[in-house]
């Protein structure tokens, strides 16, 4: 190669690059973390050191157990995280087979159709969907949440996973066909197992909006037996502004278990994205 | 196999009588994405040419639109959260999309190391929740904890710190760098999948002819992802629209200070459902409602129809 020499050079400033990137985006993080375990004292006199016995201190977790059913929300959360993304990528799947595999007539209509939620946030029509759940008697239960967020899912998931299954190979389909499956044996058996990697990227991509939404938690199910952990952290931390243990720690509890997620899905997520669900 | 054979094969399920199957595929999603999306979106539509006339719902045609234009107070609180909408979305583009470029064509530099840790670590802010990120940077930058002016005196740049979220001309510049800092993980790993899968033989080609490195980003690599940028784009009109989130946290429903960080995200929350010493106003909310619905289909329409017509993509 011509560059030999100038590559190392511009390598380490890649390095050098990426790297100062990387700080900044774990070091708000980091120092939330860090904090958390700190005593009230040490977290101002030395915000950036690591905490040592001497000023490690429960404290913060202490309050935030004992002052918020933070075990409730977190249940809250799970439940309507899990069942919308169980829905989305249920429903999601099917409705993309049938639009990538099936020729019918308005099949282009449909996909148009069930596209625009792409383009048009779902919170535009919060005034009517209020509305709605009132009617129904929806409004403070999890269900409202779970219909809500499963509406706002599919349309990217029909559109990633019909993408990619189109890929799926006819000749397995056709072969399937002549042993004599059924279509709904064809999609459960043949199809679903092949598309894992675009299901897991849409299970992501879904789950971050979902996990971390304010405004439909703040005015569908504002309850107390309804709260999620995202409006629960929210009004905890505005009563108690001035203790900064108990927010630091309730910060570092509603962000662990997005980063477990994460940890988890990482994989799955990369080879979902860069084999080309997302183009 | 011949021709008509595998023509043969190919239509059997297009002939079948009555395909119920496609039906029972297509009708869950259908029906909740109908139910929970469309039909409040347009029940929303219809309701901002209603309002309470003498204590009865009734068609008022398009009085909404001129009391939310022609009100002095409304029309000024409108306007100010749209401006500040437009200032915010131009961040985004400016700083947000080409960092994340920036950062996606230097992640897919081929068997360079860490490039898998920098990638996860990059993405991390993107799955914090406007709640934590907004409180997080509030600490942050907050002169009581001081760990902002801390960091500015270790390069020597002390003297330039100023509680930038208080101040009304700093309050949007500040918030608009907190979204990016969260969300430059999206247009960076769209951007790199759409590096990825650029084929060798096109970049070996270039080679070939001596174009490397910077000139083949330049003039190989960003017209190939051009598509990708564009895309990008939209998500990024889109999505400011939908950043209440972080405002609501970081500055209130108000948008303060002074309605600085107001955007038309939480005007139509304050709108609705009032806030303080304002009563909600169903219709108003309906209202802006629409007009931000108007100004979204004029964004993606201008794109779809304007720009990505015009754009060259290139089949491999």
């Amino acid at each position: 190669m011509s560059n030999a020499r100038t590559a190392p050079v511009r390598t380490a400033l890649i390095h050098l690059a990426l790297l100062s990137y990387t700080v900044i985006a774990l070091f708000p993080v980091f120092l939330t973390v860090v904090n958390s375990f700190k005593s009230r004292a040490a977290i101002f006199r030395e915000p950036m050191a690591v905490p040592s016995p001497a000023t490690f201190s429960l404290i913060g977790y202490e309050t935030v157990l004992k002052q918020g059913d933070f075990l409730g929300y977190f249940q809250n959360s799970m439940i309507v995280t899990i069942a919308s993304i169980a829905l989305v990528l249920l429903f999601g799947a099917m409705a993309a087979f049938a639009l990538s595999e099936y020729r019918f007539r308005g099949n282009l209509l449909m996909g148009l159709y069930l596209a625009l939620g792409i383009m048009i946030p779902i919170r535009l029509g919060t005034v009517a969907i209020l509305q709605g759940m009132v009617a129904t008697g929806l409004v403070n239960t999890r269900t409202a949440l779970v219909l809500v967020y499963t509406a706002q899912g599919l349309p990217l998931a029909i559109f990633i996973l019909s993408e990619f299954m189109r890929t799926v190979s006819d000749d397995l389909k056709n072969a399937g066909r002549i042993d004599g499956l059924s279509e709904y044996s064809i999609f459960f058996r043949l199809v679903l197992p092949l598309v894992r990697p675009a299901m897991a990227t849409v299970a992501v991509f879904t789950m971050i909006p979902i996990w971390n939404d304010l405004w439909f938690p703040l005015i569908l199910a504002p309850g107390e037996a309804t709260k999620t952990v995202t409006l629960g952290a929210q009004m905890f931390i505005g009563q108690y502004v001035t203790n900064w243990n108990a927010v630091l720690a309730a910060l570092s509890l509603a962000i662990m278990p997005v980063m477990i997620l994460y940890v988890i899905f990482s994989r799955q997520l990369i080879r979902g994205i860069t084999a080309g669900a997302v183009k | 196999m011949s021709a008509a054979e595998t023509d043969d094969i190919d239509n059997v399920p297009v002939r079948r009588p009555a395909r119920w199957h496609i039906a029972v595929f297509l009708a869950p999603a259908f029906l909740v994405y109908t139910a929970v999306m469309i039909l409040p979106l347009i029940e929303t539509l219809r309701l901002s040419f209603f309002n309470v006339v003498a204590g009865q719902m009734q068609f008022v045609g398009l009085s909404n639109f001129q009391t939310l234009f022609g009100d002095p107070r409304l029309s000024a609180d409108f306007f100010n959260a749209l401006w500040n909408n437009v200032i915010f979305f131009i961040i985004h583009m400016l700083v947000q999309n080409p960092i994340g470029v920036a950062l996606a064509a230097m992640l897919s530099i081929p068997k360079l190391r860490f490039a898998a840790f920098y990638r996860s670590a990059i993405f991390v802010p993107t799955l914090l929740s406007f709640v934590i990120v907004g409180f997080i940077w509030k600490l942050i930058l907050s002169p009581i904890w001081g760990i902002a002016p801390w960091l500015m005196d270790l390069v020597g740049m002390k003297w330039a710190f100023a509680p930038w979220l208080g101040k009304p001309e700093t309050a949007l510049i500040t918030v608009s760098l907190i979204s990016v800092w969260q969300y430059v993980g999206i247009p960076m790993m769209l951007i790199y999948a759409a590096l990825l899968n650029i084929p060798d033989e096109v970049l070996e080609a270039a080679e070939c002819d001596g174009i490397t490195g910077w000139s083949q980003f330049w003039k190989i690599k960003l017209p190939l992802i051009l598509p990708s940028i564009g895309i990008i784009s939209v998500l990024t009109f889109v999505g400011n629209f939908n950043a209440f989130d972080l405002i609501y946290t970081v500055q209130g429903a108000l948008g303060g200070p002074n309605g600085a960080t107001d955007i038309l995200g939480t005007l139509l929350y304050r709108t609705f459902f009032g806030f303080q010493n304002q009563m909600g106003d169903r219709s108003m909310g309906a209202t802006i409602a629409t007009v931000m619905f108007l100004i979204i289909l004029a964004g993606v329409s201008l794109y779809l129809f304007v720009i990505q017509r015009r754009m060259r993509r290139y089949q491999f």
